[in-house]
């Protein structure tokens, strides 16, 4: 059944996101830590699991893969509510540093992608990164 | 008219999701006709839709752009903080883990990057406008890595309100401009597989930014970004006012 599917979604959510309640409490931070992250990691595990198992029907899959297929339209929608105005208001300062804190992190893309990359190859590596 | 208003707005949800179709429908027209799908119909739709926030927002004044105006409330709803987590973790089905694991160490380098880069690009932008005391550099820093971890550092460090306001503009600056650049810059920083969306994810860190961002570049990179930007914005409300304070109050001080 397709409620199916959209239950273990919404129940992977809450978890992930009551597990990133809980470590930002434990960090002392007044935010989410990762919240989405970690729902999205359950998510997989758990569809990876029942999947093997047989137990994951593709109408069941179907309840999943519409909110999938919904992301960008109601990305869409969440741009539709910005608040540009303030955005654009903040003065100049706000504006530099905005600029050129998204130029600066962009230019580094390609730096810290090779530096994985490299790593990825020795047996040492994936190990940290297993652990990372 | 009057009678057409109301039954929209007592059905927002519902009119939310035939606007945006609308939207989508005229993106991907445009992106066809216009530039021969050069440039992605989401891409064109995310566009509209900060357009249609800023004329929101000069219309009421409010903050929520055009979810502000009372027929367009159900796009509150619809593209609110709920469902957009709910639609970003339904991306993730799907997702091949090994490619995850494998990116798992340039990840979590591009978070601490993402963080210390920020941080420091905005305490030097603020430095230059006369903002020199330790606590407005970091807290304008703060900004500069997201509007959250921005005014969650000037408060705990008890900066002012004006500098806090900037702190929060500078990042919806980064937020939006991430939205509109990401697929335009997409091929100058090589942003085109899993492992490059994680380290994208991880150095920009606007969760919102990075998801609209990819999601006009490349759908399925959404998934890979949005799972390390996610981290950011605790990472960088962890270190914000502690770590990122004394470093900075060390070198300006």
């Amino acid at each position: 059944m397709v409620i199916y599917g959209v239950a273990i979604l919404a129940a992977s959510m809450i978890f992930g996101v009551a597990a990133g309640d809980v470590l930002g409490r434990l960090i002392g931070v007044e935010a989410n830590v990762g919240g989405v992250g970690f729902a999205m990691l359950v998510l997989i595990f758990v569809t990876d699991h029942l999947r093997r198992t047989g137990r994951l029907c593709p109408v069941s899959e179907g309840g999943i893969a519409f909110w999938s297929a919904m992301y960008i339209p109601i990305v869409v929608a969440m741009t539709a509510q910005q608040n540009v105005v303030a955005a654009l208001s903040g003065g100049p300062v706000a504006i530099i540093a905005g600029v050129l804190t998204v130029a600066a992190c962009m230019a580094l893309v390609p730096v810290i992608a090779r530096v994985g990359a490299s790593d990825d190859t020795a047996p040492a590596g994936a190990e940290a990164a297993r652990h990372g | 008219m009057d009678e057409l208003t109301r039954l929209l707005a007592a059905n927002g949800l519902l009119f939310a999701f035939v606007f945006v179709g609308l939207v989508m429908l005229v993106s991907y027209r445009l992106s066809a006709w216009l530039t021969r799908g050069r440039i992605h119909g989401s891409a064109i739709a995310i566009l509209i839709g900060l357009v249609l926030a800023y004329l929101g927002g000069i219309t009421t004044g409010g903050s929520k752009g055009l979810a502000d105006i009372p027929l367009f409330t159900g796009l509150g709803l619809m593209g609110g903080a709920m469902l957009r987590d709910f639609a970003i973790v339904a991306t993730a089905f799907g997702v091949d883990f090994a490619e995850i694991r494998r990116a798992g160490l340039s990840g979590a380098l591009s978070l601490i990057f993402g963080v210390v880069v920020s941080f420091f690009v905005g305490a030097v932008v603020a430095f230059s406008f006369g903002y020199t005391d330790p606590v407005s550099m970091t807290t304008i820093g703060a900004g500069a890595a997201t509007y959250i971890v921005g005014p969650v550092t000037g408060t705990a460090l008890g900066a002012s309100s004006d500098v806090i306001a900037i702190s929060v503009a500078a990042g919806l600056v980064k937020a939006v401009l991430i939205m509109i650049a990401t697929p335009l810059a997409a091929r100058t920083i090589g942003l085109d597989s899993p492992r490059t969306a994680m380290v994208y994810g991880g150095l920009m860190g606007s969760t919102s930014g990075v998801a609209a961002g990819l999601a006009a570049t490349d759908a399925r990179l959404v998934p890979y970004g949005a799972m390390t930007a996610t981290f950011y914005t605790g990472l960088g409300c962890l270190v914000g006012p502690s770590l990122m304070y004394l470093v900075i109050r060390a070198i300006a001080g």
